[in-house]
């Protein structure tokens, strides 16, 4: 049985450039897969597509089957049921990603209203429940809060507790701490890692870094200009890359945490 | 930061886009840029084109004097006459290719005089601080609240309707536009690091201005001063309609459209011919401003602030 | 909240006081004598000097100036020199013209540029949305007095549905009258001004279809229309209400050519009339009225900007920064 089955898929623009190329890939229910890729190697459009959220002038072809429903060429009223209750998404920018003239609570209120018909004092305290999920102290006044009263990790949580109330089978988060300072961004990751565990939700997590899709998922695609370049576990890739690109990646990330070993003794 | 506290907060919004609509931006697609080709600046260089090149013949050359009465009165098209006559007998093509030149004129000289003035007073009121920014700021807000057309008026009633003190009060009303303009965009760029780095490397303002600043807005700038050329165009019409423009017998597309006007139903052509010209000549330098921030702006990503 | 109010209206009224300035000094550059229009041709020096006592214009500047401004403040905006009347119940009555022209004019043109304006940026890439996009890039090169010739010619001298020019001369006694003549001035006011807001609310609109919070809200299940109602319309609102304040204030101002090819004896001709001549008081009096009248618009604007949009709050209630 398989949540997301991509075959085929590509992504071109309206001029005929090809952004993504013949990507085939599946999940199954409750696995955690990791994209990874350049920026520009067509992972994050990838995801959106898994959605049928592509920007205006990128065609799909192929096809994206995700809980048994054909996203290319879909209809919008098909994709509005299938998005957030099969699949909902982090995005990257956690500024833009919310309405800025909206109080947090508000916004994170209309997916539980949508998705659990929940009104008045059983949506507030849902709200309130949702942001506490989310390890935020202080729901109350987060949820009062406009996103720029609030801080990044903080609006980043928020993002997450939207997608997490549509209790979603499949999380699409899309380098959701990339734009985070580090130190946040570890306890982003941990929080993730927990929250999908605890629902069995299967994941598809894009990043750049190799590191931070270490952390979360079993099984990586790895992307290069459009193309599934290597594909299998985190743990298989890192030790024995077969492709030169994953190579790289596996190396700098060495490189990198070799710099922190520099003072131990051995 | 750019708006202070005793300032309208928000005034007009940057202007918008009119030409093709703006992508969403995507990951980075290819690394090649495919090379700018604006038919939008091409269809506006040709209609501006027109009138300018109408505006040149008619310093040399024109079908008859301008104080040729020998038609007749209000004649039709055709008979001698490309456009009619008008009711005291004066050819109208010949009057239009006056006007042409008259317009092209009025645009010209205000828009200099907006340029020169309103980048100086920009870059004075951009690198002013505290109250005198706030003052200079908010004398500029309300110099800009008045419709060009009004300031002109006063400005043209205090000296005389001549076509010289209509450039001078349209180019003095929209200094004012250019100047806080300028000083939203260098307010902009000085806040950027390379600014910083420029400084503390030792530079002079006059030199970082003229290496960084200036190099950073003209692009802007001179899409805006298009566009002000183009409303130029338009106030002195407004002008010479209200009789406050250039005296008789210059006749300007705005006073032979007010002539006109009595006369509309029977001589259609006075009413009709100066006031499609006009609108070829704002159209096309508007097209010009478009086709340029395409072209002088590569990045698609101007919407995203 | 308060606070800003307070700063905003001790700004309000610093800006009053440096308009009037203004307006005093630069009427003084008008040249020749308006004792003038008070005497005939072949006036004596003493009955030139006369009337020059009889309106104060043989004063001092700064004496005329504190002169005036004492009478701002107690509600006087002085006599016409010419007609010897008070300029303030004149401007009233003037008013009643041009204040439901501008209105009219401003009501029909959001009505008309706010659909435009979105259909414009949604279906731009239709034949329908370019061709909105493409009629507004025309009305913003229209001058206004031309586009109301072409529709007097087209609905008026032709078809004779409406009159040409003039107002009723008993006003809003005879509200049908009325209410028929002003019907082209404000149509072509309103097209004119719908030109140019149709380019400001379709920018708006692209921002917002292009903004990563729709992307959020339709990710998340929201249909479009829903995410357009609940995030579109607001977001969208802050950029355009900023450019209505300022439409409205230009109309009001701007409604001296229109009056013009109409003949209607509003706010504007009164202006004009008084350039013509040299009529300080009245200038200065309507001038007065009409920056006053913009500046309140301003402050409109700009509190319904801050009830929107909760960044402005924040950004300026700290004081200065």
């Amino acid at each position: 049985m398989t949540l997301l089955d991509l075959s085929g898929l590509t992504l071109r623009t309206t001029d005929g450039t090809t952004l993504v190329d013949d990507l085939s890939l599946t999940l199954a229910p409750g696995e955690r897969l990791g994209l990874i890729g350049e920026s520009g190697s067509g992972k994050s459009l990838t995801a959106l597509a898994v959605l049928g959220l592509l920007p205006e002038g990128i065609t799909a072809t192929g096809s994206v089957e995700l809980a048994g429903t054909q996203i290319v060429g879909a209809r919008e009223e098909q994709l509005t049921r299938v998005r957030g209750r099969d699949a909902a998404v982090v995005f990257q920018e956690p500024l833009t990603a919310l309405d800025p003239l909206m109080r947090a609570g508000r916004q994170l209120a209309e997916p539980l209203r949508r998705r659990h018909g929940l009104r008045g004092p059983a949506l507030k305290r849902a709200v309130l429940d949702a942001l506490e999920r989310v390890r935020l102290a202080e729901p109350d006044r987060i949820a009062r809060s406009f996103p720029h009263e609030i801080s990044g990790g903080q609006r980043q949580r928020v993002a997450l507790a939207m997608a997490l109330a549509c209790e979603p089978k499949l999380l699409i988060a899309d380098e959701p701490t990339t734009a985070l300072d580090v130190s946040v961004q570890a306890e982003m990751l941990d929080l993730i890692d927990t929250l999908v565990r605890e629902r069995d939700m299967a994941v598809v997590f894009v990043s750049h870094d190799l590191a931070v899709v270490a952390r979360i998922a079993d099984r990586a695609v790895v992307m290069r200009q459009g193309r599934a370049v290597e594909e299998g576990t985190v743990l298989g890739l890192v030790r024995s890359p077969a492709h030169a690109y994953t190579r790289a990646l596996v190396g700098s990330a060495r490189r990198l945490e070799s710099a922190l070993n520099l003072g131990d003794p051995r | 930061m750019t708006e202070r506290a005793t300032g309208r907060t928000t005034g007009r919004p940057a202007e918008p886009t009119t030409g093709r609509a703006t992508e969403p931006t995507t990951e980075r697609t290819t690394g090649r840029r495919r090379p700018v080709r604006s038919y939008t600046l091409l269809a506006g260089c040709v209609l501006a084109g027109l009138i300018v090149l109408l505006a040149l013949v008619s310093l040399v050359w024109s079908p008859y004097a301008a104080d040729d009465t020998s038609g007749g009165r209000l004649a039709g098209p055709g008979s001698g006459h490309l456009l009619g006559t008008d009711k005291l007998g004066r050819d109208l093509f010949t009057q239009v290719m006056t006007g042409a030149r008259i317009a092209v004129e009025a645009g010209l000289g205000s828009v200099l005089i907006a340029a020169v003035l309103g980048i100086l007073l920009g870059l004075l009121t951009a690198f002013a601080q505290g109250w005198l920014d706030d003052t200079l700021s908010a004398f500029l807000d309300i110099l800009i609240a008045f419709p060009t057309l009004l300031l002109a008026m006063l400005i043209v009633a205090a000296h005389s309707a001549t076509l010289g003190s209509a450039v001078l009060a349209i180019g003095l009303a929209q200094s004012a536009v250019v100047a806080r303009l300028t000083r939203i965009l260098v307010k902009r760029v000085l806040t950027q690091d390379y600014i910083t780095a420029a400084r503390t490397s030792g530079t002079s303002w006059p030199r970082t201005v003229a290496q960084h600043v200036l190099p950073n807005i003209w692009p802007t700038l001179v899409v805006n001063l298009a566009l002000q050329f183009g409303l130029a165009v338009l106030a002195e019409a407004g002008l010479s309609y209200l009789g406050l423009g250039v005296p008789p017998p210059n006749a300007s597309w705005g006073g032979m459209l007010q002539e006109a006007q009595a006369t509309f139903t029977t001589a259609p052509a006075g009413a009709l011919a100066p006031g499609i010209l006009l609108v070829m000549l704002v159209v096309g330098v508007n097209l010009i401003a478009d086709g340029l921030r395409d072209t002088l702006d590569p990045t698609t990503r101007r919407r995203r602030t | 909240m308060a606070r800003y109010l307070l700063r905003r209206f001790v700004f309000l009224l610093v800006s009053l006081a440096l308009a009037s300035v203004v307006l005093f000094a630069l009427l003084r550059l008008l040249p020749g004598d308006p004792a003038n229009a008070l005497t005939s041709v072949g006036a004596s020096p003493e009955q030139i000097a006369a009337a020059r006592h009889s309106i104060g214009s043989d004063q001092p500047l700064p004496e005329q100036f504190t002169h005036w401004l004492g009478q701002l403040v107690s509600g006087d905006l002085g006599t016409s020199f010419v007609s010897t009347l008070p300029v303030g119940p004149e401007v009233a009555s003037r008013l009643d013209l041009t204040i439901p022209l501008t209105l009219a004019a401003f009501v029909l043109a959001v009505l008309i540029a706010v659909p435009a304006g979105f259909v414009a940026a949604y279906k731009r890439h239709t034949w329908y949305g370019a061709l909105l996009s493409g009629v507004s890039q025309l009305g913003i090169a229209v001058p206004v007095f031309w586009l109301g010739m072409i529709l007097v010619a087209v609905f008026a001298l032709n078809a004779g549905w409406l009159p040409a020019g003039g107002f009723p001369p008993d006003g809003w006694a005879v509200p049908g009258e009325a209410v028929r003549s002003l019907v082209l001035p404000v149509v072509t006011i309103a097209l004119v001004m719908s030109a140019s807001l149709i380019r400001y609310v379709r920018s708006a609109t692209l921002d917002v279809l292009g903004s990563d919070y729709l992307r959020t809200a339709r990710a998340l299940g929201s249909s479009f229309g829903q995410a357009m109602w609940r995030h579109g319309l607001r977001n969208a609102s802050v950029p355009v209400v900023s450019v209505l304040g300022i439409e409205l204030a230009s109309t009001l101002l701007g409604a001296v050519v229109v009056e013009s090819v109409f003949a209607l004896p509003g706010l504007g001709s009164m202006l004009v009339t008084g350039i013509a001549q040299h009529d300080y008081p009245v200038v200065q009096g309507v001038l007065f009225v009409s920056t006053l009248a913009v500046l309140l618009i301003g402050f409109a604007a700009d509190l319904v900007q801050r009830v929107i949009d909760p960044r402005l709050r924040d950004r300026l209630s700290g004081g200065t920064r």
